[in-house]
């Protein structure tokens, strides 16, 4: 029997935010990277909305809204601006190289569905099957994280992950309570603007935004 | 039986007829997009009667291959066209050939061509030959995995019974099949050498990939493949049609429905065409050796949709 068209659309744009989160790991340009997670917001947010229209879960309506402002609005205006000011548009290569990446992000997805397998039995929602897609998330970004030198690309990407534990707080449970979401919301508005702040005094110090230049910190 | 014959040859002249008008859609929609004045929608018909109507000039080297090349071409591809459904799904052809077959095919066509480029021996021929295999070797697994998508959904690969599954079952939102495609939008450009894997309008020889196979043809020959190509862009609209929107073809046994068919296929090739140039107008050519870590992508994403077909739709 066939979902009802709600469920069906969830599933969707959980389907369109792992694909956003593989864009992401192929993306070479920041400000594309920047594009894509807004998009990834939006998405986000969008199910999230439609999950609290479905279940009548009232508090989720806060999140997708603080979902909206801080995810697709405040963040991506404050990372163009970070790229502009910085100047640092283009990406260097990965340290591994893209096609590489993806097919360790692929082993990814199937760790990750399989894990989520028997705890989305467990939860009792009725999106509980989109639990794998949000650890997958979590993952690629992870791998976004680890594989990319300069330190706003991994700024994205940590915030990507943030959009995946949302994600899969939402699937699991209908989210978590309004108060935490909103701790962790302002938690990591306030990790966005000290790694923001933090960029500038890392590409001071080494007259760069690579990373790498970090490992040989000892003094000579 | 009869109606079923009838509508085959039917669907297969239209395919046919149409194709070259669907080409000349596309340009002006890529002209309008660049802010260029536009040649008129008939303009590949036009180029057609005054290649077919030239003398046909042929290396001195060139052996039978070269000649046949064109024709084998074209009646490849004028085959893959009665195989795919696009108006009615009542077709006798489809049974003989399932989208694996398609696949072939194209790959048969695609070998001639490649064959009959460095068959005379220039040195462009020879390029166009090699990156065309480098780059079609890597299409190909892609495209079979596209149909697969589809074929996890409808239990079966032949083109008519996906068609029956995805348009007249209960609608279905099926997100493996937006995984798809993307993948199919990602091939679809590399098996047409169209932006961003190949330029169709390039006049530079050191970037061209299908255009400098076929630099050595002239007149009737030249205009068949002209067709022929003009034909598989038709063919993988509506292969993209008949796997993502494919809503309206007629089901079977319904000849009533044939005429709404016909107009729903026209507005949907008419859309397909304008969003086709609207993607090449936005994006850049790709270096050529960017192009498998390209097609490796649409891989890798028809593999998701596979995997997001087993997570969420079983």
């Amino acid at each position: 029997m066939p979902l009802a068209y709600h469920l069906q659309f969830i599933n969707l744009l959980a389907a369109l935010l792992l694909l956003i989160a593989f864009a992401m790991l192929s993306q070479r340009r920041i400000v594309g990277l920047v594009t894509l997670f807004a998009w990834q917001g939006a998405a986000l947010s969008l199910a999230t909305a439609i999950v609290a229209w479905s279940t009548g879960q009232h508090h989720l309506y806060y999140s997708a809204g603080l979902t909206l402002v801080l995810k697709v609005m405040v963040m991506p205006w404050f990372f163009y601006r970070l790229v502009k000011r910085l100047d640092v548009n283009r990406e260097v290569e990965p340290m591994i190289n893209i096609p590489t990446t993806m097919l360790i992000g692929i082993a990814l997805v199937i760790f990750a569905f399989n894990l989520a397998m028997p705890i989305s039995q467990m939860a009792g929602t009725v999106m509980r099957s989109t639990l794998g897609i949000a650890m997958a998330c979590v993952l690629l970004s992870f791998l976004m994280m680890i594989t990319r030198s300069k330190a706003i690309t991994q700024v994205i990407g940590f915030m990507a992950m943030e959009n995946g534990l949302f994600f899969a707080a939402t699937s699991a449970t209908y989210g978590m309570p309004l108060v935490v979401e909103m701790g962790v919301a302002l938690d990591v508005m306030i990790a966005l603007f000290v790694l923001g702040i933090m960029s500038f005094q890392i590409r001071e110090s080494f007259d760069s935004m690579d990373l790498k230049h970090m490992e040989s910190l000892k003094e000579r | 039986m009869t109606t079923g014959i009838l509508l085959q040859i039917v669907q297969t002249l239209i395919a046919i007829s149409l194709a070259p008008l669907f080409m000349g859609w596309v340009n002006q929609c890529r002209a309008w997009l660049q802010g260029r004045s536009a040649p008129p929608v008939t303009q590949p018909y036009r180029t057609l009667k005054k290649l077919f109507n030239k003398d046909a000039v042929v290396a001195r080297n060139a052996s039978p291959l070269f000649r046949f090349a064109p024709y084998l071409i074209f009646a490849c591809m004028a085959l893959a066209a009665g195989i795919v459904p696009t108006i009615a799904n009542d077709l006798p052809f489809s049974p003989a050939a399932d989208v694996i077959a398609l696949v072939g095919i194209f790959a048969l066509a695609r070998a001639f061509q490649a064959l009959a480029a460095m068959d005379i021996g220039t040195a462009f021929g020879t390029l166009g030959a090699r990156r065309e295999m480098l780059v079609s070797f890597l299409a190909e697994p892609a495209l079979l995995m596209v149909f697969f998508n589809a074929s996890f959904i409808s239990h079966s690969t032949q083109l008519p019974v996906i068609v029956a599954a995805l348009a007249h079952r209960e609608f279905a939102i099926y997100p493996s099949m937006a995984f798809a495609a993307v993948a199919f939008w990602m091939v679809s450009t590399a098996e047409n050498a169209r932006i961003p894997v190949d330029n169709p309008t390039t006049h530079l020889e050191l970037t061209m990939i299908h255009e400098a196979m076929i630099l050595e043809y002239s007149a009737r020959h030249l205009a068949l493949i002209e067709w022929a190509v003009a034909l598989k862009l038709f063919t993988y609209s509506a292969l993209g049609i008949a796997l993502f929107i494919p809503w309206g073809i007629a089901p079977r046994g319904d000849l009533t429905a044939l005429p709404l068919a016909i107009l729903v296929l026209v507005v949907k090739l008419a859309a397909g065409g304008a969003l086709l140039s609207l993607l090449e107008a936005i994006s850049a050519k790709l270096r050529l050796f960017r192009a498998p870590e390209f097609l490796g992508t649409a891989f890798l994403l028809a593999v998701l949709g596979m995997l997001i077909h087993f997570l969420l739709e079983v």
